[in-house]
């Protein structure tokens, strides 16, 4: 890195100087281990790394839905004000096509990430990782990917197989069809 | 300039229908003033000028913050809830006026907002910024530690990926430019490298991707090929157009990727974190992809493409009387610079070259204006932008060809005003 290049050119240019004060590239992050970033590190990837412990079913998340979500997104998940998160299924090609997480989403992993990220709206961060996993089984199960009495936890949510899996083109860093 | 210097509009200055006039002739006779532009619509002779009040006293005190002039307070950026009250506030955008605004920096107040839950009020002595993930030693920087690094400095425009969302409806929608295609805003950032803190933190050979998250409510996130940092030009920014960045500009720090989706440009940055691989996050598969007709979406669709906006005359920004006027407007394109851009008065049916400077900036926003003489006659004005990579603005219907209805993602379709014979600009598909 220049930076670096900078320093040790000016560090042997005052070198005559008896004293020497050597110039480094800045280096002023504080090391920090992964385990104090723990609260913040919340990002899923879709092959499941940095799923929490816990688990959840639909019938679970039921009464979460209701009570924590419904007033914006619907009784069912439909025809709430913050737009729908189930049906959809195969209308993709159709010129009416709805885009929810179960007709659209790539991955059920995304689900989770956002949820715990930023859901319910007004008090993101208030569900317990068990709440979330219930509440994503639920809508996984409105949408009916699973049933209603599967698990979700860090080992079966990343399995869930999501009916636009193979939608998307990765248009980075050429498009590849 | 002198009126003696300005050269008659004779025929050939003409290049193009509906009199468009050549950019030589403004060349040849250097820019002229408006007043000078006036003389050619006939001599009209002014009233003895007497002195104004604000002449003849003291005027008013200093002030720690200047604030643009009263007479100017209706240029605001026009804001839009994207939710129901209760619903989602917090969740919308705010357009850039362009059709109020000449050259081509944004004002900080009036840069363009898109926000996924609101604003946070961070106190930068508590902010915290790290990068982790595939890394030797994880970081945490504080702002004060990053105003210590070496500066870069870019000049580069922040486009949202929804811009000009309102001419993906079925009708031509009767907005201003800037209610239509505002979503763009063009500052000069100042901050740090990411690619010296990624080398301070030493990335691992694994570490392919980053993950950009904001500290909102939202907690904005989004993948980020780690080339855009190494190698790429992607930067933290701490100041915007000299001054700290603003709150909804993401205080006291953003991350800026030139030229990419704006939702990439994360806001209120409090993390960086080096993947293996992208980790699919609701804004990059949800929302910011493009549905095609044959059901398939295309992803990671990172670069905005070239574009360009006529912003006078504009919806409301009418040509009132005849006569000659400059059509002004800006252009830029996510690949670089701007190479030429062209003017149709007559609905695309012929083209003339706008003026535009010698050395256009990359990633950034170009003005471009022409002179225009108008007959009185309806006009149907469009400009059309072509990049340093050769690629040539589409059409709206070559635009649209691709796509399932109501995509409205990297929309940057040539634009056409439709002038009425009584002066009056309105928005048409063309
Ligand atoms: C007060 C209203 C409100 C409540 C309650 C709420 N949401 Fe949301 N939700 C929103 C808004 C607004 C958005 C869009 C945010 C944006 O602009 O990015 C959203 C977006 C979402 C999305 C992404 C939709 C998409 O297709 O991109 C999911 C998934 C979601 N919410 C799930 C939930 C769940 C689960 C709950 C309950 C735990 C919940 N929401 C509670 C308002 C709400």
């Amino acid at each position: 890195m220049s930076m670096r290049k900078f320093g040790i050119k000016t560090a042997t240019a005052v070198a005559v100087f008896t004293l020497v004060t050597p110039v480094h590239a800045q280096n002023l992050g504080k090391v920090v281990s992964e385990s104090d970033l723990v609260n913040w590190d919340i990002s899923i990837g879709p092959d499941g790394v940095g799923l929490p412990t816990g688990s959840g079913t639909s019938a679970e998340g039921s009464n979460i839905w209701s009570e924590q979500c419904s007033a914006c997104h619907g009784e069912n998940g439909k025809g709430g004000p913050a737009g729908d998160l189930v049906g959809g299924v195969g209308t993709l090609t159709s010129p009416d096509h709805i885009k929810t997480v179960g007709s659209f989403w790539p991955y059920s992993t995304t689900l989770f990430d956002y949820v715990r990220r930023a859901m319910p709206y007004y008090a993101p961060g208030s569900l317990s990782d068990d709440e979330v996993y219930a509440v994503v089984a639920y809508l996984l199960s409105q949408n009916e990917i699973i049933t209603d009495d599967t698990i979700m936890n860090a080992d079966s949510l990343p399995r869930v197989e999501m009916p636009n899996a193979d939608g998307f083109i990765s248009y980075w860093p050429v498009a590849k069809k | 300039m002198t009126s003696s210097k300005l050269l008659p509009l004779s025929t050939e200055e003409h290049t193009a229908g509906n009199g468009l006039v050549s950019r030589r002739w403004l060349l040849r006779t250097g820019l002229p003033t408006l007043g000078a532009m006036g003389l050619s619509s006939g001599i009209v002779h002014a009233e003895e000028l007497r002195v104004p009040d604000w002449s003849s006293s003291p005027g008013l005190d200093l002030t720690g913050y200047g604030q643009p002039s009263p007479f100017e307070n209706e240029v605001v950026r026009p804001t839009l809830p994207l939710f129901p009250e209760g619903i989602g506030d917090g969740s919308g955008v705010s357009f850039t006026p362009l059709e109020k605004l000449a050259g081509t920096i944004t004002p900080n107040g009036l840069f363009f907002e898109r926000h996924h839950s609101g604003i946070p009020e961070i106190d930068p002595a508590e902010h915290q910024f790290a990068i982790h993930g595939l890394v030797e030693r994880p970081l945490v920087f504080t702002v004060e530690a990053l105003l210590r690094y070496p500066m870069v400095t870019k000049t580069c425009f922040i486009e949202c990926a929804g811009n000009s969302l309102f001419n993906s409806f079925d009708e031509a929608q009767q907005r201003t430019a800037g209610e239509i295609h505002g979503l763009i805003g063009n500052a000069e950032w100042a901050g740090v490298s990411l690619a010296q803190l990624l080398e301070e933190a030493g990335v691992s050979p694994q570490g392919k991707w980053l993950v950009a998250e904001g500290g909102d409510a939202a907690k904005m996130s989004r993948s980020i090929p780690i080339e855009k940092a190494i190698d790429g030009d992607a930067f933290i920014a701490l100041y915007q157009n000299g001054e700290r960045l603003r709150p909804e500009q993401g205080y006291p720090m953003r991350l800026v990727v030139p030229g990419w989706q704006g939702s990439m440009n994360v806001k209120w940055l409090r993390r960086v974190k080096v993947v293996s691989a992208p980790v699919h996050a609701k804004d990059e598969t949800s929302k910011y992809t493009l549905l095609q007709k044959d059901g398939k979406s295309r992803q990671f669709t990172y670069e905005m493409g070239v574009k360009s906006v006529i912003t006078s005359p504009s919806p409301g920004r009418e040509p009132g009387a005849k006569g000659l006027y400059q059509i002004s407007g800006l252009a830029w394109s996510g690949a670089g610079r701007i190479n030429k851009v062209e003017v149709s008065a007559d609905g695309g049916a012929s083209w003339a070259e706008a003026l535009i400077p010698d050395q256009t900036p990359s990633r950034a926003l170009t003005r471009f204006q022409l002179p225009w003489q108008w007959t009185g006659q309806s006009a149907t004005l469009m400009s059309r932008a072509t990049d340093e990579a050769g690629t040539v603005q589409p059409t709206r219907e070559a635009w649209y060809e691709p796509y399932a209805a109501n995509q409205i993602f990297h929309q940057n379709a040539i634009q056409a005003w439709a002038v009425s014979s009584d002066g009056g600009v309105s928005n048409v598909y063309a």
